[in-house]
């Protein structure tokens, strides 16, 4: 019940935003009956209808899981995104095998295999994308090797 | 005779060496794909457009190899199903349910063949009807005007809403968000940016290749966190692979009856494989009655949802090909496929590019006949990659999908966003609310705006036009149904739950 009523929430905010912003569109000098504005109002309005009938009607909550999966979830996420940031400074090489071995471990947690899988994913995914199908990936920073 | 003329033209493309390569290695692929837990068409398509098209591929190269990915991944659903009683993708879960109790009876190899060769007489059948229904509804689809498109793409959404969720509002929510994100960027009519926020990364909009792979992939990697990839353990045991002839020959009526379900289905815009799979058993277990043994593993049962998911996935390439409109989660990322690669799919394509469709469905034949090649003396190469343990699986798709979104722009961005679109089909999937609606909403949300647009310029702002011809008329009535009628079918098509041990 909860987890639909907070959604539909949600939702109506971000349809009433986007209603907001869709209004604020510049149109040219070029203008056909419709507009720029007129579409991206329309599925606001629909969106903020649908949330609406959700807030009223909710289904049963989903089973959430415990807060601990939230936790590694949650790491999960910062890691993706930590690791988003450093492909391009650090090479492809080491951050991917820290990123792998981190899933990996929030996976199945057991340090050996995870670290395994990390080096070997990395090391394996490098050679078969730079060689196999002749992507241009940098293996590691510059400074590095010289 | 112009469909054999075609069809040679087709096959001179296909039967190349270098095409041919690809379409054996894209079939290869796909079997593992599709086998693969957490791994099906609609992902596994996914992670891989960024590479072949960073590849360098031309157009009818990238297609076949990965139209070939899309009938494997089908084809290879079936053995998770069989094996772990875990549907690889969507459209197999039907499989399980007279696959697994087989396979426990000490019968695996024979329930793996049978429902290789019913996949087979599927997709075959299916891409017979392709290749007569695509070119005559190409020829309908030259009457359409911008308020015909507009209405079909309503259609689509609507079909698609109602089969996709089990709340109504829920799907609708999906479109509009799906919708809205395809609005942010440069207004193609005025050339101004719209919703962009000021963020100059926003200009180009969001690129709908970083929503599928978000959706699809990334979020499988945070079901999997979840559950601890508990669950992957092969329960039954396979011993030699033989033909069991008498179960093919009993159940051929069986595979023709699903095959014919499972297409029409498939050509149902927004109705796809999970349907076709779901209407071919259940009309199957209605014909066999309550001493077919349904559910207890009889042959027929897993040849029924087989043919009819192979048969959907050929049916669903109808609209996508003739109409542009996808009528699964699957063929809306080939449909994103064929954006990248600069094709535009509806009556044109036939006409302009014959080369393009007639290659494809060449390839398709040929695809098919190495799939069951492959599918039946090979099956056990493809039974040990389902012992590559989960904690290895999921890192290497995230891997290879930042890599393959980063060859794509080489910006961080795009990165990010990928992994925002990955924790919202998390949220999204845990909530009941279905993700393929948000997929077509940015695929199609330009062109469905483009056609409004379009239907007003040509009637100076009379909203009259929209409903001013028969086949207008008929989308909509279609559309207004497809999306009320699941609520009142709901008890009928309430999908049996699968076996348990």
């Amino acid at each position: 019940m909860a987890s639909d009523r907070i959604f539909g929430l949600v939702v109506l905010m971000v349809a009433l935003a986007y209603i907001a912003s869709a209004t604020q569109i510049q149109t040219s000098f070029l203008a056909d009956p419709v507009g720029p504005k007129a579409f991206p109002i329309l599925v606001g309005a629909l969106a903020a209808i649908c949330a609406l009938v959700l807030i009223v009607r909710p289904d049963p909550d989903p089973d959430w899981p415990a807060a601990r999966t939230f936790g590694s979830l949650a790491i999960a996420v910062i890691v993706l995104v930590v690791y988003a940031y450093a492909l391009k400074p650090l090479g492809f090489i080491l951050p991917t095998a820290f990123a792998a071995a981190i899933l990996s471990y929030q996976i199945s947690p057991r340090a050996g295999p995870a670290a395994l899988s990390g080096v070997g994913l990395s090391v394996g995914l490098f050679v078969l994308f730079k060689f196999a199908l002749g992507l241009g990936l940098v293996a590691f920073p510059k400074g590095i090797l010289g | 005779m112009d469909i054999l003329a075609n069809l040679s033209l087709g096959f001179s493309i296909a039967l190349s060496p270098y095409t041919l390569m690809l379409a054996v290695i894209g079939c290869f692929l796909g079997t593992i794909i599709g086998a693969l837990p957490g791994l099906g068409p609609s992902n596994g398509v996914a992670i891989l457009i960024p590479l072949t098209f960073t590849m360098g591929l031309d157009a009818t190269s990238a297609l076949v190899l990965m139209t070939s990915v899309y009938y494997g991944a089908m084809y290879g659903g079936r053995i998770s199903s069989i094996l772990l009683n875990i549907p690889g993708d969507e459209p197999a879960l039907m499989t399980t349910l007279d696959g697994y109790p087989m396979a426990k009876k000490g019968r695996a190899g024979d329930a793996l063949v049978l429902s290789g060769v019913a996949s087979f007489v599927g997709a075959f059948l299916a891409t017979i009807g392709l290749m007569l229904l695509a070119p005559m509804l190409a020829r309908v689809a030259y009457l359409f005007g911008p308020a015909e498109y507009f209405a079909l793409y309503l259609l689509a959404f609507c079909t698609l809403g109602g089969m996709a969720s089990n709340n109504q509002a829920k799907s609708a929510i999906a479109s509009c968000l799906g919708l809205g994100i395809a609005m942010i960027g440069v207004d193609n009519n005025s050339g101004l940016p719209r919703l962009t926020g000021g963020n100059l990364h926003l200009m180009d909009g969001i690129d709908f290749l970083v929503a599928i792979v978000g959706l699809f992939a990334i979020a499988e990697v945070f079901f999997f966190i979840e559950s601890h990839g508990k669950g992957s353990a092969i329960g039954v045991k396979l011993d030699k692979v033989t033909i069991p002839w008498k179960d093919i020959m009993a159940t051929k009526w069986t595979m023709l009856r699903a095959s014919l379900v499972g297409f029409i289905a498939g050509i149902l815009p927004g109705a796809g494989a999970s349907l076709g799979s779901f209407l071919a058993y259940m009309s199957e277990k209605s014909i066999a009655g309550k001493d077919g043994g349904f559910g207890t593993g009889a042959p027929k049962g897993i040849a029924a949802p087989e043919a009819g998911n192979n048969a959907a996935a050929g049916g669903a390439l109808v609209p996508m090909l003739t109409l542009g409109v996808p009528g699964s989660g699957t063929t809306a990322v080939l449909l994103a496929l064929l954006m990248t690669l600069n094709i535009t799919p509806g009556p044109t394509l036939f006409t302009d590019r014959p080369e393009v469709v007639w290659g494809l469905i060449a390839s398709l034949l040929i695809a098919n006949v190495v799939l069951l090649l492959m599918n039946v003396p090979m099956v056990k190469i493809f039974v040990r990659v389902l012992q590559v343990p989960a904690w290895v699986l999921l890192p290497g798709v995230t891997m290879i999908s930042f890599v393959g979104i980063y060859s794509l722009s080489g910006s961080y961005f795009d990165l990010i966003l990928m992994v925002g679109f990955g924790a919202l089909g998390y949220v999204l999937r845990k909530l009941d609310i279905p993700t393929v609606p948000v997929i077509l909403g940015i695929l199609l949300g330009g062109h469905m705006e483009d056609a409004l647009r379009r239907a007003m310029v040509l009637s100076d702002g009379d909203g009259a036009f929209l409903f001013s011809s028969p086949i207008a008329i008929g989308l909509w009535i279609a559309a207004i149904l497809g999306f009320v009628a699941p609520m009142f079918l709901r008890g009928l098509l309430r999908k049996p739950q699968r076996v348990t041990d």
